[in-house]
């Protein structure tokens, strides 16, 4: 086990790589569990209701049970669809959730490694280019459900997350112009230095924020799924795991978003005091680092959550004159206003 | 009729309104005491009147009512009543008067909650009470004898009091 030690082995990248994908999943997964778990306690106590309370404590096994529920249950194909696609869609629209999570910077450093899985100088737009290929998932299951409601699902989505992702890319212009860097782990320290990007961009985080919404298909713009008028949307036709895949997918999307939107506004695993604005020097302020990233995380999660049940769904024309003719002119303004403003400061 | 509909301000416009009212409405539904109940443990209470399971009733002085005169059984609808009247043996505890049943069954499984057992009942010795949702792991189990039935129906005495008059009358013909 020597070469753990010498950081130029190239065994010590492989292992210390696998085990933070490990780590990831380890972590990633239990998450999106017990979001799940969240919404329906939540949206449970401000429906005045009480929501699972009964498998373990407080309810607290009830994703176990949610789970092997989902892998016991008939894995029904209906005879109409195009199987390849209905079988892969699910996949699909799971695996990019868990992409993006590969280049945020989870934590500072924890002994001689970096906690993020691949740091890439490209990062923001290998994200970008990840989250993106999400709605293939929902369109492919739309499409080769061939039935009309997953086929409506499938359109509404591909409409909206495209439309939505140029507003949340623009939004993102400004943040990269303030850091000067495409890499997240630069942008964490940009924040570090100074103030959060939240303030200083709040147009950005706002739109980012907004488009983010419609990007995870959550209320007021889940119209792919729309559950009142498309029966459950994309998803209609699956059961069992592969609906429970779509499912995961959803929240795995959110928290890979809600990571980001920490990473790019709220200063990452930072903290402007305690001194956790610095690179951890002990294992203790790794783990401390890392926590306090999930824990805005956590934060960003909830306040998805509680959105859903604040504001009724959307109309589509809404959607796409919100999407078009507000934010993208607004993200585009503001990506002029902050070129001046860097270019008065260099004046 | 015409519906005014005023334009919106460009606040509105900006959502911002609707987000604080959603956020107040939200808020205000989180602390507010829950209207779940939770089944098995906890259960309505069902109103006076309500059709529940039949069961058979004994007086204050802890003696059956029913006589097995078998008309409910003849009456029910599903058939699910089997009553095993006494025959010709007497019982000495309870001198000559009125028939206790031997056995007597209901089915509830079968059982509608019709309650035309109820009516039919010249005795008054059979009420439809407030049980609901009975449940038992076999079909046997469901079927409740005369033990259970007096058990669960407790003691309801009626303003006749025939039967303490049956009693003396039995008493004074027995002095004699």
């Amino acid at each position: 086990m020597d070469f753990l030690n010498d950081s130029s082995h190239w065994g010590t990248f492989l292992f210390f790589s696998a085990l933070k994908v490990v780590m990831a999943f380890a972590v990633v997964m239990p998450m999106v569990a017990y979001s799940v778990m969240l919404e329906r306690r939540l949206s449970a106590a401000i429906q005045d209701r009480i929501g699972p309370n009964r498998v373990g404590p407080f309810g607290l096994l009830q994703p176990l049970a949610d789970g092997l529920k989902s892998f016991l249950k008939e894995d029904f194909t209906p005879s109409h669809v195009r199987k390849v696609y209905f079988i892969i869609a699910p996949a699909v629209s799971m695996i990019p959730a868990f992409l993006t999570i590969a280049v945020i910077p989870f934590g500072s450093v924890m002994g001689t490694q970096a906690m993020v899985i691949a740091n890439l100088n490209v990062g923001i737009l290998y994200t970008f280019s990840v989250v993106s290929l999400g709605v293939y998932g929902i369109v492919l299951a739309g499409w080769a459900s061939n039935s009309k409601y997953p086929f409506l699902g499938g359109i509404r989505a591909s409409a909206q997350m495209i439309s939505y992702e140029i507003a949340m890319g623009m939004a993102a212009v400004p943040v990269f112009m303030l850091v000067g860097d495409l890499n997240l782990g630069k942008v964490i320290e940009y924040q570090a230095n100074g103030a959060w990007l939240v303030f200083k961009q709040p147009i950005a985080f706002v739109i980012f924020l907004v488009a983010a919404f419609a990007e995870t298909n959550r209320l007021p713009f889940d119209l792919p799924e729309s559950e009142t008028e498309l029966v459950s949307g994309y998803n209609t036709e699956y059961s069992s795991m592969k609906f429970a895949l779509f499912f995961m997918g959803e929240y795995a999307a959110m928290i890979a978003v809600s990571a980001l939107m920490v990473t790019l506004f709220f200063g990452g695993w930072t903290l402007p005091f305690f001194g956790l604005n610095e690179a951890a020097t002990s294992i203790a302020g790794g783990i401390a680092h890392i926590l306090v990233f999930l824990g805005k995380v956590a934060c960003f999660m909830v306040f998805f959550i509680w959105i859903r049940w604040m504001i009724p769904r959307f109309r589509y024309d809404q959607l796409m004159d919100l999407g078009w003719r507000r934010f993208l002119p607004l993200a585009l303004a503001n990506i002029i206003i902050t070129a001046a403003i860097l270019w008065m400061q260099h004046l | 009729m015409k519906i005014k509909r005023t334009p919106l301000t460009w606040f509105e416009k900006l959502y911002i309104p609707t987000l604080i009212s959603g956020f107040k409405v939200t808020v205000s539904h989180l602390f507010r005491k829950k209207v779940t109940m939770q089944y098995p443990e906890e259960k309505w209470t069902v109103p006076e009147g309500y059709r529940g399971a039949p069961y058979l009733v004994k007086d204050s002085k802890d003696r059956t009512k029913c006589v097995s005169c078998q008309l409910c059984e003849f009456v029910c609808p599903p058939k699910a009543i089997k009553i095993t009247p006494p025959g010709p043996e007497v019982n000495a505890a309870r001198g000559n008067i009125e028939k206790e049943p031997k056995e007597f069954e209901i089915n509830m499984l079968r059982c509608i909650f019709c309650g035309y057992c109820q009516e039919v009942c010249p005795e008054e010795a059979i009420f439809l009470q407030k049980d609901y949702s009975l449940t038992g792991e076999s079909r046997e189990e469901m079927i409740y004898n005369k033990t259970k039935l007096l058990e669960l129906g407790g003691v309801r005495d009626s303003d006749v009091k025939k039967w303490d008059k049956k009693a003396e009358d039995a008493a004074a013909q027995s002095g004699h």
